[in-house]
């Protein structure tokens, strides 16, 4: 049913792969064995940023001079006959929430507009060992608060796919990116679904690993006890090599976990049979546009064919998860952006009058009107007399909801969602309807409260002209839609859940990286 | 009518340690402006606090001090609220769940003991410094103190005199700096105090609205700002005013109180439990580590320096001022030193160095200076060469063994050189021998210190005197 993917894949191979379409794995293989250099593989994807960035604005800032200089200095390592480690010389494009040293990190705001940290992220700082070059950082939400990456200070992001609909966010510059060609492999960060959304909106892979297996360091918090950094990229294996990079402990965040990191690589080539997974009923109610609904049954049929076990089970407390999620982040959101005051970096207000006024109009002038209204939210559910009716009853529900996820992970390996009601929609058509907004994360939110593993694969593909509820699937030529599916795991099983995404992978294809100059 | 004051105080200490309580900074004081600072302590985007697992021991010796409960689960929360002195526009502190709940502390009034009830005793990051220069429209920030490790003592509203008020922190501060919980360098601000106080008709049991005086760093401000306030609050009943709940600076200089804000003005700080940090988890064999490394009270000290090294009740008292002067001179005795000599020492020749005694220390180690004095002892060198030697010693980080060996200063003790010197000096002062031989002893002197001049003052007196003893009868 999902074969035309796999048509055009073998089409595009016939006709010769450019480096900026290739995956990590072969790009980095292709590279240590001499067959390109990574100056070429940087190149490629330099290209094809300034063929494509006019119309997809994935990037807020590209780092062209600084990737080159790396590339160089790698291909000279390779030279000498060094190792340059599995993501060698492999482009990737960084979320702008994510700290790297020596380069602007903006978070999407205009607060942070000219901000150069003299640090790197614990991911950084993995990924460099590890041989990858950074391209760019690309576009979010401001602050990662937002779900379709709109909310950015410098313009949103645009779907490959169909350049009139969103990417999703709040990662949407990275899934734009890779649906784009414009990098190998990104990070992203997902707080209430910002990975796995926008990698559902524009066809590509991405994971929100367990809370804690990588390291928050150089984060720039959103929401800290919700926070993940993880790796969008094109394929599932990919994803593995990236996660297999970044995760560990690291001594930096307190909340990191000091677990081994298994061989995620290796779990890739078991069979998922003998799994089982469960359907839960709650996420396939009203609101779920019924394509999703089928792209993501379909999903579960074909793992049925590879002798996964399907069942249907039960969340009892997912409605509560948006309500619970919006008090729980902005109040730790109307915190973590305190620091933003203009005294020692960042914006500051002009000629202000006195102290408070210096502080109010530096806030009021830097941060964009969603920001305003979380950190509103947040500082009323915290104020006295409040905190004990929103801010402690909603940590009450997140226990409520972990219990759901662990007393359903005893009877099922793993629990298969849609990850978004809808597929991408036009650009422009929710931003000033937040609550309509919000319900964009409605299938994901849940996962970050329980702290829990999610892994997105591109399922299909949608006709977004179509009105909702008529779309025919599968069997699409390229421009329409793609859809993900999400898989959620056991606390730090992403093993798990690797493994069946993988499997789905085998059947549906990955989604070829958009040709042309977008549409 | 007679009005009774009630006062509590809230002390904060900051604690001795090495780095900051978030990240690897020094809490060096004095250092230049911004010079102990990292992205933690900035409060840069997306950095994070990681716990010095020290602060949390030493407010633990506080504990078993005070007879604190230490809770086996606690939490630190964000205290939010903006101003130029906090980076990340909250501090973290602790609010619902604080390490120690309780605790008592016994001082020692002319009207027996008494006891100040502690309601906790939380960890908490201190704030930076702002600078502000006369006739600059802008101020200064320095970040060197922010995350220097605190501690917040929260008292009972237990205080019903000045008296105990002063006796308190004397005695509390005596606790801090034995239990090497803070330096308790008051100039440098390591404790710093505010008093919560309010007055009530002699009779009725229900406390009146109190008022706070913030942020006083030494105890006599302590005491006149609370005996200022009381008298301002009697004032104002006694004239059929009402007392209004608001926060009050003390102005030590002019002795004046002027408010800083009122109810309506006091933050809302949102207090919330700090996602960025795990709780910290007390096992009992932590505390009990943490216990058996208690080192000794002011009162132990003296104690086992008059009972068990028979020192003078003087030396004691004096020994025992300074924990890090008694714990020299115990560690003297321990490595064999005679406690009267080693007392001798450390009480003359160690304090006139006016060098602070744990910069001394590692010049001098106590058993050093106990070798230095069994080369006094067994005759090897004389007692003025030994005071040269220790100030060789306390210049260089030399051994004693090492200046003895290379400058040869060691006494000439031989019985043949002596003799040769002293025959000598016989023959070339005929007088004196004869004034001797009429009856005047006090000669001697003069024979013993004619051979010290050209030993330069190796030679060992007892022998010189013995030989001319000798010679001359």
């Amino acid at each position: 049913m999902h074969v035309p993917i796999n048509t055009v894949l073998k089409q595009r191979k016939a006709e010769g792969v450019e480096l900026y379409e290739m995956t990590a794995q072969d790009l980095a293989k292709t590279i240590r064995k001499g067959k390109v250099s990574a100056v070429e593989a940087v190149t490629s994807v330099l290209t094809r940023i300034e063929q494509m960035e006019p119309s997809v604005n994935a990037y807020i800032t590209v780092m062209a001079d600084e990737a080159l200089a790396r590339a160089r200095e790698l291909d000279n390592r390779t030279a000498r006959g060094e190792d340059i480690g599995p993501l060698g010389g492999v482009p990737m494009g960084i979320k702008d929430c994510i700290i790297l040293g020596g380069a602007r990190t903006t978070a999407g705001s205009r607060i942070l507009e000219h901000f150069i940290p003299p640090y790197d992220a614990h991911v950084i700082e993995r990924l460099r060992d590890a041989g990858a070059v950074f391209v760019g950082k690309t576009n979010t939400d401001e602050f990662a608060m937002g779900s379709t990456a709109e909310t950015s200070y410098f313009g949103p992001p645009k779907n490959p796919h169909n350049t009139g609909m969103v990417t999703g966010g709040s990662s949407g510059g990275s899934g734009a990116a890779l649906a784009a060609g414009e990098c190998i492999a990104a990070l992203g960060s997902d707080t209430g679904g910002s990975i796995r959304q926008p990698a559902s909106f524009c066809g590509v892979v991405g994971i929100k690993p367990t809370y804690g297996r990588v390291s928050r360091y150089g984060l720039i918090a959103y929401a800290s006890s919700l926070d993940q950094i993880g790796p969008m990229t094109r394929t599932v294996k990919d994803a593995a090599l990236v996660l297999s990079v970044i995760a560990g402990h690291d001594r930096r965040d307190s909340t990191s976990l000091d677990e081994p990191v298994p061989d995620y690589i290796a779990e890739l080539d078991h069979e998922p049979r003998g799994l089982k997974i469960g359907l839960p009923r709650e996420y396939f109610g009203e609101g779920l546009d019924p394509a999703v609904k089928r792209i993501t049954l379909a999903a579960a049929d074909t793992l049925a064919g590879d002798g996964v076990e399907i069942v249907d089970i039960s969340l009892p407390h997912t409605g509560y998860a948006i309500p619970a999620y919006y008090l729980l982040a902005t109040a730790e959101a109307s915190a973590n952006l305190e620091r933003y005051d203009g005294v020692r970096y960042g914006h500051r207000t002009k000629n202000p009058a006195n102290l408070y006024e210096m502080f109010a109009r530096t806030r009021s002038e830097g941060f964009g009107a969603e920001v305003k209204r979380r950190i509103m939210l947040g500082t009323y559910c915290l104020s006295a007399g409040y905190y004990d009716a929103y801010y402690r009853k909603a940590q009450k529900v997140r226990r409520l909801i972990k219990d759901d996820f662990d007393c359903a992970l005893k009877t099922v390996d793993a629990i298969l969602a849609p990850v978004s009601p809808t597929p991408a929609f036009p650009l422009g058509s929710k931003i000033n309807d937040p609550l309509q907004m919000y319900l964009a994360d409605i299938y994901t939110i849940s996962l970050n409260l329980a702290g829990l593993p999610g892994l997105t694969v591109p399922a299909g593909k949608i006709n977004g002209s179509l009105p909702v509820g008529d779309h025919p699937v599968g069997d699409h030529p390229v421009g329409d839609l793609p859809v993900g599916v999400q898989f959620m795991g056991r606390i730090l099983e992403e093993g798990t859940l690797f493994r069946l995404g993988a499997a789905l992978e085998r059947h549906i294809g990955r989604f070829p990286v958009v040709r042309g100059e977008g549409s | 009518m007679k009005y009774l004051p009630t006062v509590g105080l809230e002390i904060h200490s900051h604690l001795a340690t090495e780095t900051k309580i978030f990240c690897g900074c020094s809490t060096g004081f004095g250092g230049e402006p911004n010079s102990h600072s990292c992205p933690v302590c900035l409060g840069m985007p997306g950095v994070l606090p990681v716990l010095n697992r020290r602060t949390v021991e030493l407010a633990m010796r506080l504990a078993l001090r005070v007879g604190g409960e230490i809770r086996h689960r606690s939490y630190f929360a964000r205290k939010n609220y903006f101003y130029p002195d906090l980076p990340k526009g909250y501090q973290i502190s602790m609010f619902e769940y604080p390490l120690i709940r309780g605790g008592c502390l016994e001082v020692d009034t002319p009207g027996g003991t008494k006891f100040i009830r502690l309601n906790r005793i939380h960890l908490e990051e201190d704030a930076g410094k702002l600078i502000h220069q006369e006739g600059h429209a802008d101020s200064y920030f320095d970040v060197n103190r922010c995350g220097v490790p605190l501690v917040e003592i929260v008292t009972e509203p237990d205080f019903e005199s000045l008296d105990d008020i002063s006796r308190f922190l004397n005695r509390l501060k005596e606790i801090l700096v034995f239990s090497g919980v803070s330096r308790g360098n008051m100039e440098q601000g390591d404790i710093r105090v505010d008093a919560n106080i309010s007055i009530r008709p002699e009779g009725q049991k229900e406390l009146g609205t109190r008022t706070e005086i913030k942020n006083m760093n030494s105890f006599a401000n302590v005491v006149s700002a609370v005996s200022y306030e009381i008298d301002r609050q009697t004032g104002i009943v006694e004239t059929g005013g009402t007392v209004v709940q608001e926060t009050l600076l003390y102005d030590a200089d002019n002795d004046r109180i002027s408010p800083m804000r009122s109810k309506e003005e006091a933050h809302d700080y949102r207090y919330f439990p700090e996602p960025d940090l795990v709780p910290i988890v007390v096992s009992e064999e932590w505390i009990e580590r943490v216990r058996s490394e208690l080192p000794p009270l002011k009162d132990e000290f003296i104690n086992r320096f008059k009972v068990e090294y028979m020192l003078p009740d003087y030396d004691s008292e004096t020994l025992a001022a300074s924990p890090d002067v008694a714990v020299y001179l115990d560690d003297m005795v321990k490595a064999g030193g005679d406690p009267k000599k080693s007392s001798n020492w450390v009480l003359g020749k160690v304090l006139e160095t006016k060098i602070d005694i744990n910069e001394f220390r590692k010049n001098v180690p106590p058993d050093e200076l106990v070798k230095l004095q069994e080369f006094t002892d067994d005759g090897t060198i004389s007692g003025s060469i030994a005071k040269m030697v220790f100030d060789d010693m306390a210049a260089t980080g030399k051994s004693a063994d090492v200046i003895i060996k290379s400058s040869g200063l060691t006494q000439i003790s031989n019985r043949d050189e002596l003799e040769k010197l002293a025959r000598g000096i016989i023959e070339a002062n005929p007088k004196e021998v004869e004034k001797y031989r009429a009856g005047k002893k006090q000669v001697m002197g003069f024979f013993v210190g004619q051979v010290m001049k050209l030993t330069k003052g190796k030679a060992n007196p007892q022998e010189v005197n013995a030989i001319f003893r000798e010679l001359l009868s």
